[in-house]
């Protein structure tokens, strides 16, 4: 169960795993999430869905390596299996009736962000796309983004690729060069995720986001995962993870983001250590 | 053979590990009767033959006859006894609120304390696991498929039943291991999960299987459970969602549902020492609620090395919905009951982490609907405790997943699925529900007496088909 077909590096901290769970690629839809846990004694980590395939029954993950459980998982090879592997959870992200939509990526949200855009487009819709990385090094599925988009930018915090700057420049270019988007869909830090809803608030146009925050059950169990939005407490489990980003409390979100941030720097250098010794 | 009977007005104490120890581990605080103690507590037995304890037991285990194999020192016949009824004896004599059922109609109660039958129940359960080593019998399959969601006490109850009567048994459940709230959220100190371990061993003995890490809803739902062969379904999902009070400040970091505070204790071994867990290590700690959740939660941050937990209850001790002995335990362990006291903001610093929660006091008036009387607040009697973790402990509202995934299932405007009394036959030929999904957050004895009144229901259903 849950053995990994396909694994492979797409730049120094990111990599991909397809996956076996025919049960699983058969109801998946994008902006879904699964819940891996690497090994036996393991954490519950979520992570957006970033492809599937029905026919072949398997599920991709993108992964960040950010802590103990990323490099845990970031351990297992190709023939490997995870321990556990639920899913989809969550609700899928809206496709219905959209014409023509902006899709943000930033980092290792594009890998989220690409399933939404390739849906889109072969729904007929017209999808214009800005993806954002810290550098040249970093970029990632550039190639797949522009076979669904009508318009790319890539962007990079320091200019070694693409343009320099930050995603919310490309994408206020894009909405003053006259493009009228039903709907901007942004995916990627909290802190861009937030900057991307503060400039299409301005132009009053309607901006979904995929939240990704700490979780345990994934069921609506443990209530960790709550945001406020709209000043109400919603539970990206079961509610998410897509929110309307107009109503979406990113300040809070972000705090609550670094609840355990000693915790997992705690337990990367414990893993690197292990690493270490074992290499 | 006649045995002497024990006339002791009292019943033979618990040997417990001693609170200054034992708030610090987590190791099952009631050590369990010795031998020579159940024989002689159940020789108290008055062996009626009414039996009015099995009336007020929601598995109708009968109780006096398996008191009377113990009084005869026939430990493994009393075991039998039981097993007729319950399929988690051990869990059982742990975990029951007994002093409200079966005890509370003991006849030894009108004049001195009742017989111990919880404690009486553990030690047969105990004794079995410890000393038998048959094999239980694989019943004759009876050809007929039943799918099971949920594989918390009322789930494994109903599929044991099932089982035994023959019918392939699969239970789905949604986190990656079987237990359900006898794992993920009663503590090590008052259940240790081996004990859960070998109860769900002895069920996939008799032949159930148990797949885990599927959610009901999303990755099959109820109706494709019928196309693949299931010929009913028992609904056994649980509570859901932990309800919030909605005051300022519970997004701070340090502010817990006891759900969230217990799972990462408990199903994610945080109480280990090295587990790769994340959770606060807290020095004081507020939880608010008087259930027996609540007291898992404070009785579990105390364990957790914090060094002041507070019971923030909003009305009385006499009003605590806990378990009398639960509360017994907290009181020694050093928790302190602040009752008559509602949190009205959780107040943080400036790197957003709890430091303290702000109350009212409460005062009772008159009775409300539920009879009990309902708490008002004192006007100016603000006052802040210092915390710097807060565990809400006041309730769950029901899981979406599978009433928004299964159409024609008829749900009541606080979203518990709606049954037909008794049988939890639903608004769904051959979907049965039971437990928490349908009556909201209740105990473990009340889903256990669901799942078995169900898996009846669904053997009279399936046999009428034929």
């Amino acid at each position: 169960m849950y053995r990994i077909v396909r694994k492979k590096a797409l730049n120094p901290t990111v990599s991909l795993m397809e996956i076996e769970a025919p049960l699983i690629a058969r109801k998946a839809e994008p902006g879904q999430f699964i819940i891996f846990r690497a090994k036996e004694d393991s954490e519950r980590v979520p992570l957006t869905i970033a492809d599937f395939d029905r026919d072949k029954g398997t599920v991709t993950i993108i992964y960040q390596i950010v802590g103990g459980s990323t490099m845990e998982l970031d351990t297992l090879q190709e023939g490997d299996s995870l321990q556990d592997f639920v899913g989809p959870l969550g609700r899928p992200s809206e496709t219905e009736g959209l014409k023509k939509v902006a899709v943000v990526g930033g980092g290792v949200g594009c890998a989220i962000a690409y399933p939404l855009a390739k849906k889109l487009s072969s729904l007929g819709c017209e999808v214009d796309s800005v993806i954002g990385f810290r550098n040249k090094d970093l970029v990632i599925l550039e190639e797949a983004f522009r076979t669904v988009s009508r318009e790319l930018r890539v962007m990079t915090d320091d200019g070694s690729y693409g343009t320099k700057g930050l995603v919310t420049n490309a994408l206020e270019t894009l909405i003053q060069e006259g493009n009228q988007y039903d709907e901007v869909i942004a995916i990627g830090p909290v802190v861009m995720m937030k900057f991307v809803c503060q400039l299409t608030k301005q132009y009053g146009i309607k901006t979904i986001v995929s939240m990704n925050p700490i979780m345990i059950d994934g069921t609506g169990m443990c209530g960790g995962c709550r945001l406020t939005v709209g000043g109400e407490t919603k539970f990206a489990c079961v509610d998410g993870p897509d929110f309307d980003g107009h109503l979406v409390d990113f300040d809070e979100a972000m705090h609550r983001g670094t609840m355990y941030r000693e915790f997992e720097s705690h337990a990367r250098e414990a893993s690197c250590n292990l690493l270490n010794k074992e290499g | 053979m006649a045995v002497q009977r024990n006339m002791n007005p009292q019943r033979c104490p618990m040997p417990v590990q001693d609170p200054m120890v034992r708030r610090r581990n987590f190791d099952e605080v009631a050590l369990g009767y010795t031998y020579e103690m159940a024989v002689e507590e159940a020789r108290r037995c008055l062996n009626c033959p009414n039996k009015p304890c099995t009336t007020a037991c929601p598995v109708s285990i009968n109780i006096p006859a398996f008191i009377e194999r113990v009084a005869h020192e026939d430990m493994e016949g009393a075991y039998q006894i039981i097993a007729q009824s319950s399929s988690l004896p051990a869990v059982c004599g742990r975990v029951c609120p007994q002093e409200r059922q079966c005890e509370s109609k003991c006849v030894r109660g009108k004049k001195g304390e009742s017989v111990a039958i919880g404690r009486l129940e553990r030690f047969v359960a105990d004794y079995h696991r410890e000393h038998s080593t048959e094999q239980p019998d694989q019943p004759a399959p009876n050809g007929h498929k039943v799918a099971i969601i949920g594989a918390g006490p009322s789930g494994l109850t109903a599929a044991g039943d099932l089982a035994k009567l023959g019918y392939e048994v699969t239970i789905y459940e949604a986190l990656h291991v079987a237990g359900g709230v006898l794992v993920y959220g009663i503590p090590e100190f008052r259940l240790p999960k081996m004990i859960v371990r070998k109860e769900i061993d002895n069920l996939k003995a008799i032949g159930v299987k148990i797949e885990t890490n599927m959610v009901i809803g999303k990755i099959l739902t109820v109706d494709e459970l019928f196309e693949m062969g299931n010929e009913a379904v028992y609904i056994g999902s649980g509570a859901g969602l932990p309800r919030f009070m909605n005051i300022p400040g519970e997004s701070l970091k340090g502010v817990y549902s006891a759900n969230e505070y217990l799972t990462r204790i408990n199903l994610m071994k945080a109480y280990q020492k090295g587990s790769k867990t994340p959770i606060k290590h807290s020095k004081k700690v507020a939880v608010v609620g008087g259930g027996n959740v609540a007291m898992d939660a404070a009785r579990s941050a105390m364990r957790m090395g914090a060094e002041e937990v507070s019971i923030v209850y909003r009305r009385g001790m006499e009003e605590l919905p806990a378990r009398k002995e639960e509360v017994e335990h907290a009181q020694e362990e050093g928790v302190i009951f602040r009752t008559l006291s509602n949190p009205v903001e959780v107040i943080g610093d400036e790197k957003g982490e709890v430091c303290g929660l702000k109350c009212v006091e409460m005062e009772l008036g008159e009775p409300d609907e539920s009879g009990r009387r309902s708490p008002i607040v004192k006007p100016n009697s603000e006052f802040v405790l210092d915390v710097d973790t807060m565990i809400m402990a006041i309730g769950t509202s029901p899981n979406p997943l599978i009433r928004s995934t299964t159409p024609g299932l008829t749900v009541n405007k606080r979203g518990c699925i709606v049954t037909d009394g008794e049988s939890g036959l639903t608004s769904r030929e051959g979907v049965y529900a039971g437990g928490d999904a349908v009556t909201g957050a209740a105990t473990v004895i009340l889903a256990m007496g669901a799942g078995k009144a169900a898996a009846k229901a669904i053997d009279e259903y399936l046999r009428s088909q034929k």
